[in-house]
């Protein structure tokens, strides 16, 4: 067994930072990642980091702007505290020598984005994410921290107690993917989950192929609640074939939105009479769908999104990278052709939920970045807001989780003070094919959440790694069966055509019979590969458990909510309902019974009240 | 063969590992067999079918693709298959690879994360040149596309092969920003011209896919060479006008070692292979002038 203070799940930007942070405070930590930390998806970013840095903006006008985008599903504590420590966390990465773009005075370059009141994105070229990722791993390096990469944490080791609010981390299994061996980490101090997108889930998407949300699936079935899953943020610029990203950078430089009729339609169909391409994702996402829909689409699928205009010298100054996308991805070069683009799964708003400090209601765990929930997006994110949250949270919780006083949180976890159980009629029973109580196969699959027990926590992670061993297994042992492959290319084609950007009652419904029948075949999901060296058949497998999971839970969200708020449009429900719906939706796995329930979202800040308005760009 | 297999070599090492290593367990050898056996069935049938759709179906890539496991039978000893892919336009090599394995045998092994060519997970060897997977179309390639492991490096299995030693090289040259001085307030930034920022910016956009190192006959030859990657790494600080004087010294002083800089022959190789486009080799060259400069500087 392994044991350090810290233990750090993922080494994209949240992790890296998280891990700096605990050794400042004077924490021996590791990181454990299934990828390298220079692979990580944070290095795909490409538009910038929103922060106050310059005279005329503010903190405030950063918190109204992403109070504003999130719909007012935003919790107040949570985005004034995101908006408050940015411009620290972007000097300081400045400070670390991080290749900003830059002014003549020699400062670093901000851009106007989507939905800001003020060009306060602040990037490198078209790689911002690249440039943050490697700028980090290098400090990283600096500081000698030890990282464990190609392992894959496949579970916690939480205690048992009855409600998840009493329970304990104790530490994290993990298989090393080069070896095949599968052993216990102990965390003395805390376990920070930093793993990152679960785009995998859906069919399209902008995310990598490693982004199947796995601290998610891990922190719900250990007994944490996670919250507003149906918030899907589907970005307006993917690439057709690919998914590949295409930064909203571009259209903050000035690119335009045409459709096949060569019609300006951001403005001409009303869709966002001031900010026009600039406007929310969300709202352009839409819109872009709607051309589509309208007949108005080239080749029934896409618009295309102009740059030319720009020049080359700007557009080679500002946006190469884009250039290089387009023309390695899709084959068009974007100096002299317009780039075919339409909405690409991008990133989840919700996820485990945490406070200001990333610490969820389960002792010893903490969530940071995009796996994370605190609420600072609420129903959408703003473009440039994802990478400060990186930055900030990852520093609170390496710091807050090695023992650093950040102060009480506002934002109360687990099912605490003010909250509501919630009811939803569902065609389908949800969540475990056989919950817990039942045998064998709930192990086989990982379904079976704290079966620690209590004891020091030197047990609690022995016994989790016995469990873990015991399904690893058992999908090794089988010699026939189904493929995971398969499995998850039915939930994700599912996913695509139903809990989409568009969403109606009967589709979700449908979507949750059809995981419901992938749970059913997973029962029988079997490993091909015998070896135990990079077993990546082995990995994949148990990756597709955490996408069923998701899958349902993002389901059962959406058809809870009926209205539509931020990224989430239902077709029966034209409008926001804040006299109902100003709440979040929560699940929690209730060992393999899923548990539906609310909790009021916050609007008041420091020194004022966020008043929800009507949202228009 | 063209990568860097010596097969008897490998076979023997690895065979000699699985001996010396902790036994495998009845049951995990029984388990072994049985799976050998099942799999042998299905991807021969998978593989026939396959074979039989490409004689009467033109839109196939055919694809020959290295094998090595040191644990399974019938893998220790390395091969290659052969896979029939149906294209669809716009398909890359990393794209085929995936169907292959998704489709036909769910053993076949590569790393692979971004699709986009920014993780540099997946240099590979493709028809005899370091490529990402990613960023190769196969239309571009003669068939059969032979896709084999990263040459001069250690397979691990497959197509993946060891990448220590390439990490290793990177962190030799102390590759971070270490600034003599640093702003007094936290929101002070350090300025930089835009032209400082052109002159590094090629540089880093290095992604560690390793594809230079791969390439370089020095490295190949000589184990302590810092190649190429690491040279730019290095490169990309010593040019950065924010760090200081001091710590541009220390860091020739670096470069200047035995298997710095004056290893490197100029044979262009890496930055012929580079996905990212960075000049590799001239970075390299630059680095021994400043070498210079800064020696005559002291006589």
């Amino acid at each position: 067994m392994y044991e350090h203070d810290v233990i750090v799940v993922g080494a994209g930007g949240a992790g890296l930072r998280a891990a700096i942070a605990a050794q400042e405070e004077g924490a021996d930590v590791a990181i454990v990642s299934k990828l390298h930390p220079v692979r990580s998806h944070t290095g795909a970013a490409e538009g910038g980091i929103n922060a106050a840095l310059r005279e005329g903006d503010s903190w405030e006008d950063h918190a109204y702007d992403t109070m504003k985008g999130s719909d007012y599903l935003g919790d107040a504590p949570a985005i004034e505290t995101l908006c408050k420590d940015s411009p620290k966390e972007v000097i300081q990465l400045e400070h670390w020598g991080m290749a900003f773009s830059r002014e003549d005075d020699g400062r670093v370059s901000q851009r106007p984005f989507g939905g800001l009141s003020f060009p306060r994105t602040t990037y490198a070229g078209a790689e911002t994410g690249h440039q943050l990722l490697h700028t980090m791993y290098e400090q990283l390096v600096k500081r000698g921290i030890t990282v464990y990469d190609e392992w894959y944490v496949s579970d916690l080791a939480v205690t048992d107690e009855e409600r998840p609010e009493d329970r304990t981390c104790h530490g994290v299994v993990a298989y090393d993917i080069q070896s095949g061996e599968l052993s216990g980490f102990r965390a003395k101090e805390g376990v920070i989950l930093a793993t990152g997108g679960l785009g995998q889930v859906f069919e399209h998407t902008t995310n990598a192929v490693a982004n199947t949300g796995d601290g998610v699936a891990m922190a719900y079935r250990a007994g944490v609640p996670i919250e507003d899953m149906e918030f899907i943020q589907f970005h307006p610029t993917s690439l057709p074939s690919t998914g590949v990203l295409i930064s909203e950078g571009v259209r903050g430089e000035g690119g335009i939105l045409y459709n096949a009729e060569g019609e300006r339609f951001m403005y001409e169909y009303g869709y966002a009479s001031n900010d026009g391409e600039l406007a929310s994702r969300d709202v352009v996402a839409r819109a872009e769908l709607n051309e589509v829909g309208e007949g108005r689409g080239i080749d029934d699928e896409y618009v295309h999104l102009d740059m030319r205009h720009l020049g080359e010298e700007r557009i080679t100054d500002r946006l190469e990278n884009i250039l290089h996308l387009a023309k390695d991805f899709e084959g068009v070069d974007g100096l002299e052709e317009p780039m075919p683009v339409k909405p690409g799964q991008h990133y989840a708003m919700g996820g485990i939920e945490t406070d200001e400090n990333g610490e969820t209601c389960v002792g010893g765990l903490y969530a940071a970045g995009e796996c994370a929930c605190a609420s600072v997006h609420g129903s959408n994110r703003l473009g440039g807001n994802a990478l400060p949250e990186l930055i900030v949270f990852g520093k609170r919780a390496g710091a807050h989780a090695a023992g650093k006083d950040l102060g009480t949180a506002e934002i109360e976890t687990g099912q605490r003070g003010d909250y509501e159980l919630g009811e939803l009629d569902t065609p389908v029973q949800p969540g475990e094919v056989e919950p817990a109580g039942g045998e064998g196969d709930a192990v086989a699959d990982g379904g079976v959440a704290a079966e620690t027990g209590s004891g020091d926590g030197h047990d609690i992670v022995e016994r989790a790694v016995v469990r873990e061993r015991e399904r690893v297994q058992s999908l090794m042992e089988k010699d026939d069966g189904v493929q995971h492959a398969e499995i998850r290319s039915d939930v994700q084609d599912s996913m695509t055509e139903h809990v989409n950007v568009f969403r109606e009652e009967d589709g979700l419904k449908q979507a949750l019979e059809d995981i419901a029948e992938a749970r059913e075949r997973y029962q029988d999901v079997f490993v091909k590969d015998p070896s135990r060296t990079f077993n990546t058949d082995l990995i994949q497998t148990l990756e597709t458990r955490n996408i069923l999971d998701l899958a349902e839970a993002i389901t059962l969200g959406a058809l809870a909510r009926d209205e539509f708020r931020g990224a989430h449009w239902r077709a029966e429900h034209q409008e926001r309902r804040d006299e109902e719906w100003l709440k979040h939706t929560m699940l929690s796995w209730n060992d393999g019974t899923p548990e539906l329930w609310y909790k009021p979202v916050l609007l008041e800040g420091e020194d004022k009240e966020y008043e929800p308005k009507i949202r228009s760009y | 063969m063209s990568t860097q297999v010596p097969e008897t070599e490998t076979e023997t090492e690895a065979e000699t590992d699985v001996e010396h290593s902790e036994p495998l367990a009845p049951a995990q050898e029984e388990r072994m067999r049985k799976k050998a056996e099942a799999r042998a069935d299905r991807e021969e049938r998978a593989r026939r079918e396959a074979a039989e759709r490409a004689d009467d179906d033109e839109d196939t890539y055919h694809l020959k693709v290295f094998r090595f496991d040191p644990e399974v039978e019938g893998k220790q000893e390395p091969r290659f298959d052969d896979f029939h892919v149906p294209y669809e336009k716009g398909m890359t090599v990393l794209d085929a690879l995936i169907y292959a394995r998704d489709t036909f045998d769910s053993s076949l092994t590569f790393r692979h994360s971004c699709r986009q060519a920014i993780c540099g997970s997946d240099a590979l060897f493709i028809n005899g040149r370091q490529r990402l997977g990613c960023k190769t179309q196969l239309s571009d390639l003669d068939q059969p596309v032979r896709v084999e492991p990263l040459p001069h490096a250690d397979v691990e299995k497959d197509l993946v092969v060891d990448m220590d030693h390439f990490y290793d090289q990177m962190e030799a040259v102390e590759p971070y920003f270490d600034a003599d001085e640093l702003p007094d307030g936290e929101l002070e930034e350090q300025r930089q011209t835009r032209e400082n920022r052109e002159k590094v910016k090629m540089s880093t956009r290095c992604i560690w896919c390793g594809a230079c190192m791969s390439s370089c006959n020095i490295a190949a030859g000589n184990n302590e060479y810092l190649g190429p990657a690491a040279i730019n790494k290095a490169y990309r600080f010593a040019m950065d006008e924010r760090e200081g004087e001091d710590r541009k010294q220390h860091r020739l002083n670096i470069l200047e070692q035995e298997n710095g800089v004056w290893r490197c022959q100029t044979q262009f190789s890496c930055t012929e292979v580079c996905p990212k486009d960075i000049p590799l080799t001239e970075h390299i060259q630059e680095l021994k002038r400043e070498a210079v400069k800064n020696n005559l500087k002291f006589w």
